[in-house]
C-alpha cells in the first residue's frame, strides 16, 4: 500500500478523501471541456493543484497548459522557482503580461491597490483567457480563505465578458457538475474548494510537494510600512525617507506580488516547523495580503469584475 | 501561549487521520442559525483573532459579540440582512473535519437546502422555541429525509427567550417526532439551545438540567457518519480514458462504492463485455485493491471497449441499464418544468437526453401528501416518470446515493433545472416468478434482428416467442415465455421489466446475456432498460 496510515482500514483519512474529490473534479472537467487551462501563481495552492492534475492522468501528461498571469512584481525566488519546477516536469506553461498597462506605467506604488490589481491581473487574466480560447480556468482558491468565498461554487459560471454574477450560479448537488455553457462563456474551476489552509500544508508535506523557499524563514531586508513586513526583493522598490531595509528573520503564509505582501517574523524553516506554527497561530492568512483590507466586501468586488 | 513539541507532533499526527464529516444546517429567517454557526466555529478554535477583531469591531456598541457576523458573506446578504445561498464552513475537532452546508431555511430555497442536503451526512434542524414546530420545520425534516439523511438534531434555540422551560421543550420534541415517525430517521436527536449565550453548544448548560441529551457539539462529534461500506457493490463510473501511448489504456474515475480488486471478474455496462480487472493504478504506484471514494486508473485484461460515461461492475452484482426511471425531483430552475421542453439528464459521468418527462403528482412536503400534477415549479418537490433517449445504469437513491442522484439540464438554457433520486423499480416484484425465470419483453428493430435475439435466447435455454403486439408479450410473459416484441410501442404501457435490444449494435449478446443469464439464481429486482 501506498497510503501507510489507512493500510487495511478501509477507510480514508480526511486527506486522502479531499484527493480524491479534487481528482474527480480536475478530470471531469478535462472530459467536458474543450479547451481548459490551469492558473498558476507558483504559489502554494497553485503546488498543490498542480501535483492533484498530475495525479489524475497520470501516466499520461497534463492534457492542458499552466497560465502564469504575470504582473512582473513577482519575488524573484518565485521566478526561478516556476522555471525550473515547469522544466523539471515537462510541463506546458504560458505566460500573460498586459503590455499595455504595464506601458502605461501601472505600478503598485504610483497606483492604489485596486487600480493595479484590475489593470496587471483582472484585465491581464481575462486578455490571455480570450487569447488562448479557455473555456475552463482551473484555480486554486478555497472557500475559507474569505468569508465571500463561502459561497462560490467549484464550477463557478463566468459571463461572455468573463464576469461573475452571484445570481446566476449554478446549484451543485452531489457531485454532479453541470459543466454546459454557450460560446463564449467560460467556467472558473476550483477543485481545492473543500481545503483549508492546514490541509494545504499537510499534503504539502505529506505528497513532499516542493514550494517556493519564501514560506519558509530566512533573513530578508525588510522595512515596515503601514504596519506590514515589506521585503525589499528589488531595486524598484521605492524607499521612503528614511526607511533602510533591515535584516530580520521572516516568512509568507500567502505569496503575491513583493511590495503586497506582507511577511510574518518567524522562525519556522520546515514543513513540520510551519505546520507547528499554524497550529499555535490565531491569525488568518490573509492577514498579509494588503489589497484585501481596502474595502469591507472588497475580495466580492474583484471577483464580480472577473479576478479569482 | 506555549505548546510543547510533542503535542504538536500529536496533533498533527491524530489530524492526519481525521474523519471527514459532511454536515447541513437547516433553519428559517430569525431561527438564530448564523449565530449558532458562529458560535460553533468560535467555540471549535475555527476563529482566527483578526476575524474575531473584525467582528468586535462590526458588532454595535456595548453588545454581547455579535456571533451571526462571523457567516454573513456577500454583500447582498448583509444589506438584506438574509441568507440568500449555500455557504460551506469548515471546522475541526479532536477526531473529525466538518463541512457544513448553510442552507437558508424559507419555502422559497427550498433548492439551496436540497442542495446542502445532497452531500450531507447528517443534518441539523433549527427550530425557534417560541414559534414551535412551524410548517417550514417539517419541510425542512421531509426534505432532509427525501436526500438521504438518515440522522437529524434538532436544535430548539432561543431557550433563554422562554426561561428554559422542560414543558415547551417537550412539547416541541414530541409534536416533530410525531411528524418525522414516517420518514424514518435512523436518530432523531433533540437539544435546547441558546446559540446566542452558548448553552448546550459546545458544553453542556447548567440552566438544563432535565435534559441528558448531549450538546450539538457533542452530536456532530458522535454521529455516526455515512461511510462507504467496503461491502456495498461495486460502482465504478468512467470518467475518461488515459492513454498515454499505443500500449496503454487506463479508466480513470472515482469508485462510486464498493471495492475492487485486481483480477476481479467485471462487467462494462451498458454494452454487458465481460472482462477483469488487470491492474488498479494510482500515482503512487500499483494497488492490489481500492475503495471507495478513491480515485484510481483502472486496466482492464481485454481489449473492450469502454469510455466515458460507462459503468464498471462486478460479474452477478451488476445494476441493469435502464432508460425508463421513476424518481423524485427536486425543481430548481425559475422556469417550470415544461414537458415539451428538451431536457438532459446527467448521471454519474453519462449525460443523455431526455425523451420524455411526466409528472406524476407533486408532494406537499409539509403534510407528505401527494397531489395530482402536470408540471413542477422552482422549488417544489414531484415524483415524475422518466424515459432516456439512451439507458443510464442507476441504483436506486436509497441504496446508493453516488448511483441513484442524477441532475436535469435545460438543454437550450444548460441551467440545471432538476435534481432527482432514482426510485426502486416499481415493479420490482414482477420479477420474482415461478422458477426463477426471468420474464422479458424485447423490442426490436427489424425481423431478422428480432430472430436473431430468439435463436440467442432459445440457444441459452429460454423458452422464446416473437409476437407482434403488446398484449401478446404480455401475455406470453404472464405464462413464462420470454417475448421479443417487433416494434417500438408505447413505452408508459410496458411493464417495468421491459428490456430493449438493438441487434445491430455490436456486443448486444454479452448485454443479454449479462442481464439475463449470469444470475439465473438471483435476477436483480427490476431491470427495465434498454441496451
Amino acid at each position: 500500500m501506498t497510503h501507510p496510515i489507512e493500510t487495511g482500514t478501509q477507510k480514508l483519512s480526511h486527506l486522502r478523501m479531499l484527493e480524491a474529490e479534487s481528482i474527480h473534479i480536475i478530470r471531469e472537467v478535462a472530459a467536458e471541456f474543450a479547451r481548459p487551462v490551469l492558473l498558476y501563481s507558483i504559489g502554494k495552492d497553485s503546488q498543490v493543484l498542480v501535483h492533484l492534475a498530475r495525479k489524475a492522468f497520470h501516466p499520461a501528461p497534463l492534457p492542458f497548459p499552466l497560465l502564469h498571469v504575470d504582473t512582473t512584481w513577482k519575488f524573484r525566488d518565485m521566478y526561478a522557482f516556476r522555471d525550473r519546477y515547469v522544466a523539471e516536469h515537462g510541463l506546458r506553461l504560458i505566460v500573460h503580461r498586459n503590455q499595455r498597462a504595464l506601458d502605461d506605467g501601472i505600478n503598485p506604488f504610483d497606483h492604489t491597490s485596486q487600480k493595479y490589481t484590475f489593470a496587471l491581473k483582472t484585465q491581464a487574466l481575462l486578455q490571455a483567457l480570450e487569447q488562448g480560447g479557455f473555456d475552463a480556468a482551473f484555480g486554486g482558491a478555497r472557500r475559507d480563505e474569505e468569508k465571500s468565498r463561502a459561497k462560490e461554487r467549484v464550477f463557478s459560471f463566468r459571463d461572455r465578458s468573463g464576469q461573475w454574477n452571484p445570481r446566476n450560479q449554478r446549484p451543485e448537488l452531489w457531485n454532479l457538475y453541470n459543466g454546459r455553457i454557450d460560446k463564449g462563456e467560460s467556467i472558473r474551476v476550483f477543485p481545492l474548494s473543500n481545503w483549508n489552509e492546514l490541509d494545504v500544508w499537510q499534503y504539502v508535506q505529506l505528497e513532499r510537494i516542493p514550494v517556493v523557499p519564501l514560506y519558509f524563514a530566512a533573513d530578508r531586508p525588510v522595512v515596515e510600512r503601514d504596519g506590514n513586513l515589506i521585503v525589499v526583493d528589488d531595486h524598484r522598490y521605492r524607499l521612503r525617507p528614511g526607511e533602510v531595509p533591515k535584516p530580520r528573520r521572516v516568512r509568507f503564509r500567502t505569496l503575491g506580488c513583493y511590495p503586497l505582501s506582507g511577511a510574518i517574523e518567524s522562525d519556522a524553516v520546515t514543513v513540520r516547523d510551519l505546520l507547528a506554527e499554524m497550529l499555535r497561530s490565531r491569525h488568518s492568512e490573509r492577514q498579509g495580503r494588503v489589497i484585501d483590507h481596502d474595502e469591507e466586501g472588497s475580495m466580492e468586488t474583484k471577483k464580480r469584475e472577473g479576478y479569482f | 501561549m506555549a505548546v510543547a513539541a510533542h503535542e504538536i507532533e500529536e496533533q498533527l499526527l491524530i489530524r492526519a487521520g481525521k474523519e471527514l464529516v459532511r454536515l447541513v444546517i437547516i433553519g428559517s429567517v430569525d431561527d438564530g442559525k448564523s449565530t449558532l454557526i458562529g458560535r460553533l466555529l468560535y467555540e471549535t478554535g475555527a476563529l482566527y483573532e483578526d476575524q474575531i477583531a473584525h467582528v468586535r469591531r462590526a458588532t454595535k456598541n456595548g453588545d454581547p459579540i455579535d456571533f451571526s457576523l462571523f457567516t454573513d458573506g456577500l454583500k447582498a446578504e448583509r444589506e438584506q440582512g438574509i441568507t440568500i445561498d449555500v455557504a460551506y464552513r469548515y471546522f475541526e475537532t479532536g477526531r473529525r473535519k466538518f463541512i457544513l452546508a448553510d442552507t437558508p431555511g424559507h419555502a422559497q430555497y427550498t433548492r439551496n437546502m436540497a442542495t446542502g442536503a445532497s452531500t450531507a451526512d447528517a443534518a441539523i434542524v433549527l427550530i425557534d422555541a417560541r414559534l414551535g414546530v412551524l410548517p417550514q420545520t417539517r419541510r425542512h425534516a421531509a426534505i432532509a429525509a427525501l436526500l438521504g439523511i438518515r440522522r437529524l438534531a434538532v436544535a430548539v434555540n432561543k431557550m433563554d427567550l422562554v426561561g428554559f422551560d422542560e414543558r415547551v421543550f417537550r412539547r416541541l420534541a414530541r409534536d416533530l417526532e410525531q411528524f418525522a415517525a414516517p420518514l424514518g430517521f435512523a436518530q432523531l436527536s433533540f437539544i435546547p439551545v441558546s446559540a446566542r449565550l452558548g448553552d448546550n453548544v459546545a458544553k453542556p448548560s447548567a440552566r438544563t438540567p432535565w435534559h441528558q441529551g448531549g450538546t450539538v457539539l457533542g452530536f456532530l462529534e458522535s454521529v455516526e457518519a455515512s461511510r462507504d461500506d467496503p461491502q456495498a457493490p461495486f460502482r465504478f463510473p468512467v470518467q475518461g480514458v488515459i492513454r498515454p501511448h499505443l500500449d496503454y489504456r487506463g479508466l480513470a474515475g472515482q469508485i462510486a462504492s464498493g471495492t475492487v480488486s485486481v483480477g476481479d471478474e467485471v462487467v462494462v455496462l451498458p454494452s454487458a463485455t465481460r472482462t477483469a480487472i488487470r491492474a488498479i493504478e494510482s500515482f503512487d504506484g500499483p494497488l492490489s485493491q481500492a475503495f471507495a471514494p478513491m480515485s484510481v486508473v483502472l486496466r482492464l485484461a481485454h481489449e473492450v471497449d469502454a469510455s466515458r460515461g460507462d459503468l464498471i461492475a462486478h460479474v452477478g452484482a451488476a445494476p441493469a441499464p435502464r432508460s425508463r426511471l421513476d424518481a423524485t425531483v427536486v425543481w430548481l430552475s425559475e422556469r417550470p418544468l415544461d414537458p415539451r421542453r428538451a431536457y438532459l439528464l446527467k448521471h454519474t459521468t453519462r449525460t443523455v437526453p431526455v425523451q420524455s418527462l411526466a409528472v406524476t403528482s407533486r408532494v406537499d412536503p409539509e403534510t407528505l401528501a401527494e397531489h395530482p400534477a402536470e408540471s413542477l415549479a422552482l422549488n417544489e418537490i414531484g415524483h415524475v416518470s422518466i424515459r432516456c433517449g439512451r439507458p443510464i445504469i442507476p441504483d436506486p437513491y436509497a441504496r446508493s446515493r453516488a448511483t441513484g442522484a442524477f441532475i436535469l439540464i435545460d438543454a437550450l438554457t444548460n441551467e440545471t433545472a432538476a435534481a432527482g433520486t432514482v426510485g426502486e423499480p416499481a415493479d420490482a416484484t414482477d420479477d420474482a416468478q415461478p422458477g426463477g425465470r426471468k420474464i422479458i419483453v424485447i423490442e426490436a428493430s427489424d425481423v431478422l434482428g428480432a430472430h436473431e435475439v430468439e435463436g440467442f435466447l432459445s440457444e441459452n435455454g429460454a423458452i422464446v416467442a416473437v409476437v407482434h403486439t403488446l398484449t401478446a408479450a404480455k401475455a406470453c410473459a404472464a405464462a413464462g415465455i420470454v417475448a421479443v416484441l417487433l416494434g417500438r410501442p408505447d413505452d408508459d404501457a410496458l411493464p417495468g421489466d421491459a428490456i430493449a435490444i438493438d441487434p445491430r449494435i455490436v456486443g448486444w449478446r454479452e448485454a443479454v446475456r449479462a442481464l439475463f443469464f449470469s444470475r439465473t439464481d438471483s435476477p436483480p429486482p427490476g431491470s427495465k432498460c434498454s441496451v
